[in-house]
């Protein structure tokens, strides 16, 4: 975009736009990473849609539709919604701790944020359920109840919001908030004027992961609350289905989720454009799911050749 | 200077956010070790040191020994291209490698299970040819790979996108070639970004359960990673057995933790 093939310098064989993929031309690495992509990702994902509707659409809707199978994606979606909510406010509380205040150990808890991403999901249910289940040290027994999927989700979703919100946090300008203070603002309306709206898109951002996150959890469920009609959600539904056999329910109900994680990176994607004054701090600062995607601004810069 | 935070205040979210963050992820990392350790070191290390053990901990490196440089390399290339090549596909290319991150690892699974299964679009065909995919390695690593996609790709996108090609147009000016520039100049540029994308899919390979689980069948001895190994000792009431492993994946998860750190620092040193 900004050199024009006519007004570059008359060296046309130097690569203008830096290094390209050095081995190969360009259309070749889009071929592997298309055909990549396809046989990883793609056709997989046609045959799991090919099979839910293999016997039509009424057979599909019969099976997304059946008590169990309704009651399992209420399940999910209400716990989804509850333990969403939960760590958007404690989430929010622990990045302001960790950008705002100073206490000792505090690059220790910066790192242990994240344990939840590295820790096996297995373990952290198996982890869970000795803690909190029925031998529990501390006499809490919640293993098997819609408490446990609550706080399982809790667990894996945790680190979320806090890597959303910190680095915009990080970079808030503070002389707005002074301003107010000295204009005799409480801390509660600076909160809630200044701080909260500048936080919002890194907010909805994290918020929406953690969403598709809990949607779609199955490990740290599992042994925790276990496959308890109460307490199955739709992960542990379908994996049930599998075993008895049943390919299109399963499968059904698999489409249902795969639509509800579209439409969650859709919506992640739209807030990441309303946001995206902050898009460069999100992306520098979401450190395991940085979704920030490419800023379309300089995708490609200089190089004009578009082939193909 | 504090604007918001009385010293009441102050303590009030400290007790608040440190206290969550003790319930649910110290009490538990504590446990873990706790549990393992009750009866002394011979039952976890019994556990580990069986056969199966011993299998299932064989069987997680070597998916990780696959999957892990096959997206290294993809997502390298796959970021140089995104990043330096404008292309009109290149918007459908970056929304695909976020779905692993979205979509449930059983859903992933179950489309493998499906696309290789007796009835799939390859299962028949490669059951003639004598590969089986499913219930074996090749179907574990498939999934391994699928869930692990993305974060070589995110990891080096940002990274690509800052260091600007100033260096590379010299580089070349001076006479290097684009392999030369490729290896000299730009990997040396990026390379702590790609080594904690790195990071991230080795722990993400090494945790998988809900996807390897589907396609696995979980053969003890067989098609068991330790993840499996896990949920396997568990439901055969082998506490002991499962913490063993478990514990052995925590350590790994701790320090996937301070590699993490140690980059990120490198990072943004």
């Amino acid at each position: 975009m900004s050199a024009h093939p006519a007004s570059a310098p008359s060296v046309p064989a130097a690569p203008r736009a830096g290094i390209r993929l050095p081995w190969v031309g360009a259309g070749l690495g889009r071929g592997t990473v298309v055909l990549y992509l396809s046989l990883i990702v793609l056709l997989p994902l046609a045959a799991l849609t090919s099979q839910a509707f293999e016997d039509g659409l009424g057979t599909f809707w019969t099976q997304v539709t059946s008590p169990q199978a309704v009651r399992s994606l209420e399940l999910t979606i209400i716990c989804s919604l509850i333990v969403v909510a939960i760590n958007a406010v404690f989430g929010t509380i622990i990045a302001w701790l960790l950008v705002r205040d100073e206490f000792p150990g505090k690059s220790v808890v910066n790192a242990v944020i994240d344990l939840p991403f590295a820790l096996p999901t297995i373990v952290a249910s198996l982890t869970l359920l000795a803690l909190y289940g029925n031998d529990s040290p501390v006499g809490i027994d919640i293993s098997s109840t819609r408490t446990a999927v609550v706080v399982a989700l809790l667990f894996v979703t945790l680190p979320f919001v806090v890597r959303a919100v910190q680095p915009l946090l990080i970079e808030m300008d503070r002389e707005m908030e002074e301003a107010a203070a000295s204009l005799g603002a409480s801390g509660f309306t600076i909160f809630r004027r200044i701080i909260f709206p500048n936080l919002l898109p890194g907010l909805a951002a994290g918020v929406a992961l953690a969403f598709a996150r809990a949607l779609g959890e199955f490990g740290s469920v599992l042994l925790f609350a276990g496959g308890l009609p109460q307490t199955m959600v739709s992960s542990v539904f379908i994996r049930q289905q599998i075993e008895s056999g049943n390919d299109i329910g399963a499968s059904a109900v698999s489409v249902v989720l795969l639509i509800a994680a579209l439409l969650m990176l859709a919506v992640i994607t739209w807030i990441q454009r309303w946001g995206s004054r902050h898009e460069r701090s999100s992306g520098a600062g979401l450190t395991v799911m940085p979704m920030s995607g490419l800023d379309p601004s300089s995708e490609g810069e200089g190089d004009d050749d578009e082939d193909r | 200077m504090r604007t918001v935070s009385s010293t009441r205040s102050r303590w009030g979210l400290r007790t608040l956010g440190l206290g969550y963050l003790a319930l649910l992820l110290l009490a538990p990392l504590v446990m873990i070790f706790y549990k393992t350790f009750e009866h002394g070191l011979a039952p976890p290390l019994d556990a580990i040191t069986s056969p199966d053990g011993l299998h299932a901990l064989k069987l997680s490196l070597l998916m990780v020994a696959i999957a892990v440089p096959l997206n290294t390399i993809f997502g390298v290339g796959c970021a140089l291209l995104l990043v330096r090549h404008k292309w009109k596909g290149n918007g459908a290319i970056d929304a695909i490698i976020n779905l692993p991150f979205a979509i449930s690892p059983i859903v992933i699974g179950l489309s493998l299970f499906l696309l290789y299964g007796a009835k799939g679009w390859f299962g028949p065909g490669l059951a003639e040819a004598g590969i089986e995919v499913l219930f074996s390695v090749p179907g574990m690593v498939l999934a391994s790979i699928f869930v692990s996609l993305p974060f070589v790709v995110r990891e080096t996108v940002p990274v690509l996108q800052e260091i600007g090609t100033e260096q590379e147009q010299a580089a070349s000016t001076l006479g290097a070639n684009a392999w030369q520039t490729f290896w000299r100049i730009t990997l040396p540029a990026i390379r702590w970004g790609v080594a904690y994308g790195v990071v991230l899919t080795t722990a993400r390979v090494l945790g998988e359960f809900g996807a390897v689980s589907i396609v696995s069948g979980q053969i003890s001895g067989e098609t068991e990673t330790l993840p499996l190994f896990v949920e396997k000792q568990f439901a055969n009431f082998n506490t002991a057995g499962a913490f063993g492993a478990s514990v052995l994946l925590a350590v790994l998860a701790l320090t996937t933790l301070l590699a993490m750190n140690v980059l990120k620092r490198k990072e943004d040193a």
